[in-house]
């Protein structure tokens, strides 16, 4: 029996096409002897030429890829982290973030019943956001030790400490505000859950464009601004849900505010970002956000300047949608890290690019 | 702890990992000597049909991992036997790069992960808390998070062999050198003769890859001589370590909470009534 007939590739179809991402080349071979239908001309036996059988059917589990990979294998490990714990943190810090400086600015102008509401919410935002990052850990037993360092290079441990500096701030603001015991502590809890709210709000848009997934790393110039107007719309949307109309104004206002600020910065980011949008673009998540945020705000300052219940609508499609643009860009990213063209084609060009700026230099 | 970008590692007390690819045969001798050393819990026990490949990729349960691929390309002279076919079979241990600038490092929250006197980098699993930062932060995908116990886990390059004046258990037990261990300026100096061997012997696909301090990682401590492009290896053609950029993303962010607390007080900005 010759040899001459046998292919390496029906040992290994999938790692020789994805290998080598030779999965169009035309390959000489003899034609076939041996048929599954029994036909005429059959030879069996020792004349048989096993892997000569005509062409070869188009295999769907071989990527057909324009750059080679690894067997189609993701170049990054998956992020561990799970959506409902992280992608609701986002949605949950920013919330209750926002919501802190909605209070302050609400206690200020002479609105109580805001302010109050959004303090109780920006507390139970916060007990939600804890409850999910220590749910996440390996080891949730040994969550104090992101207390033993202060690293800049790490988003996660500045973001322990400005949790630590906002946590009792907004709690001593929501037991004030709630009991009316202490108003002069209350109102520099207030204050400074405000202050400091922000940038709970904020930092987790370094918390993961500070990674090597693609579509999250790349778009970190508008991530922090995507990120505040999420957070202004949720903040305006529990406003709208839980405070009279009568002094829902602020929050109309910011839920108008941050839809627009968060549409803006999603279309300039999926601008940007060229091919690696696709996932972005792609995510229906994404979509849903910004049309329930959009007609949220929209609703929410026609609409729900009359009508109670319109507002209290308005409200609860802000929230929703704010969770849905959070939840939405952490699968787009989670999509981004699990296909390797998401890695290596950017990488290539950025290579060719310097090459060529090599070569005119 | 500042940003370490800038930070310069003493290369002369530094120790790695020269993987000469052209000459590994596979055997997967560095995989099992790992595991038996550094007490890593068995996984690959599967059949992937990924050539002889069974592990995938490197994870918290296998910090080596020998990759195979299959080519139709011609490798130099060679006559792979196989009628008019070109034919080549690549194999590649791979294993953590031990980066200058190492992203898993940059971003730990509770300083599990640290440099050490050799130069490379470590996870303590008694301080980890599992949180996965580092997993996503690795532009190799290497380190992972063991779902058993909970931490993260990665080569240590044998820290404690090294403490010992051994070289690590996968270059101790290479039966080809595939795999050296030495002080990083050495084996670069090792690597550059042996790629111009061969390429001069007609494999003009040879190239380093890791070895030079300019990368977007500073160069690795573990770098390779590959026969072909790195993605056909898995690994990525261009790596950068993600806190490169990390400075301009806290500009960006602090912009952005700035302007939402000013937004915010500027919805409330009329006194009601």
């Amino acid at each position: 029996m010759s040899a001459a007939g046998m292919s390496p590739a029906g040992m290994s179809p999938a790692g020789m096409s994805a290998g080598a991402g030779m999965t169009t080349e035309a390959v000489p071979m003899s034609q076939t002897d041996v048929r599954m239908d029994d036909t005429a001309g059959v030879r069996g036996d020792r004349e048989a030429t096993p892997g000569s059988a005509g062409r070869r059917r188009e295999r769907l589990m071989v990527p057909k890829a324009d750059f080679d990979s690894y067997y189609g294998r993701p170049v990054l490990n998956e992020p561990t982290w799970r959506a409902p714990d992280i992608a609701g943190y986002l949605f949950l810090g920013g919330l209750a973030g926002a919501s802190s400086t909605l209070a302050a600015a609400a206690e200020l102008t002479g609105r109580p019943r805001l302010a109050r509401a959004s303090k109780v919410g920006a507390l139970c935002a916060l007990g939600g956001s804890l409850y999910a990052l220590i749910h996440d850990l390996g080891r949730p037993a040994r969550f104090l030790n992101m207390l033993r360092v202060f690293k800049v290079t790490s988003p996660m441990s500045v973001g322990t400490w400005i949790l630590t500096a906002y946590g009792p701030q907004a709690g001593a603001a929501a037991a004030t505000g709630v009991t009316g015991l202490f108003p002069g502590l209350g109102r520099a809890a207030t204050v400074g859950a405000a202050v400091t709210g922000p940038a709970v709000a904020t930092y987790t848009a370094a918390l993961i464009c500070d990674t090597a997934v693609p579509a999250w790393h790349e778009g970190f110039r508008e991530m922090p601004f995507l990120f505040a107007g999420s957070a202004a719309a949720a903040a305006g949307g529990l406003g709208l849900l839980a405070a009279p109309t009568a002094e829902a104004a602020p929050a109309r206002r910011a839920a108008l505010l941050g839809a627009a600020v968060e549409c803006v910065a999603a279309a300039r980011m999926e601008r940007r970002l060229g091919a690696l949008a696709e996932p972005l673009k792609r995510s229906r998540l994404l979509r849903l956000g910004e049309a329930l945020v959009l007609a949220g705000a929209v609703a929410g300052v026609s609409a729900g300047r009359r009508s109670r219940l319109a507002a209290m609508a308005a409200g609860v499609a802000l929230l929703a949608g704010s969770a849905c643009t959070r939840f939405g860009i952490f699968q787009a990213g989670m999509e981004s890290a699990g296909d390797p063209r998401y890695t290596v084609q950017p990488q290539r060009r950025r290579l060719a690019k310097e090459r060529a700026e090599r070569d005119l230099a | 702890m500042a940003f370490d970008l800038d930070e310069r590692l003493d290369e002369s007390r530094r120790v790695g990992f020269f993987t000469d690819t052209s000459i590994c045969i596979g055997c997967k001798a560095c995989e099992v000597a790992c595991k038996e050393w550094n007490h890593v819990p068995d996984d690959g026990l599967e059949f992937t049909g990924w050539s002889y490949d069974n592990t995938v990729k490197l994870s918290a349960d296998t910090w080596r991992h020998v990759a195979f691929v299959e080519q139709r390309k011609p490798l130099g002279h060679q006559e792979p036997g196989v009628g008019e076919m070109d034919f080549r079979w690549l194999m590649a241990s791979d294993v953590c790069k031990h980066c200058t600038h190492a992203a898993c490092l940059d971003v730990c929250p509770t300083g599990s992960l640290f440099r050490t006197e050799f130069g490379t980098v470590v996870v303590q699993p008694d301080v980890c808390n599992g949180c996965g930062y580092c997993v996503p932060a690795c532009p190799f995908g290497v380190i992972g998070k063991r779902e058993s116990d909970g931490v993260a886990a990665k080569c240590t390059l044998c820290y404690d062999r090294l403490g010992a004046g051994e070289e690590p258990a996968c270059a101790k037990t290479c039966p080809t050198d595939s795999i050296q261990f030495g002080d990083l300026d050495e084996l670069r100096e090792r690597a550059e003769r042996r790629l111009e061997q061969v390429r001069a012997a007609g494999t003009t696909s040879a190239r380093l890859y890791g070895h030079d301090p300019g990368d977007g990682v500073g160069g690795t401590g573990a770098f390779f001589l590959l026969l072909d492009e790195p993605e056909v290896y898995g690994l990525p053609p261009d790596p950068v370590v993600t806190t490169r950029d990390l400075p301009s993303m806290w500009r960006h962010v602090a912009v952005a909470a700035v302007a939402l607390l000013a937004g915010m007080a500027a919805t409330a900005w009329r006194r009601r009534g």
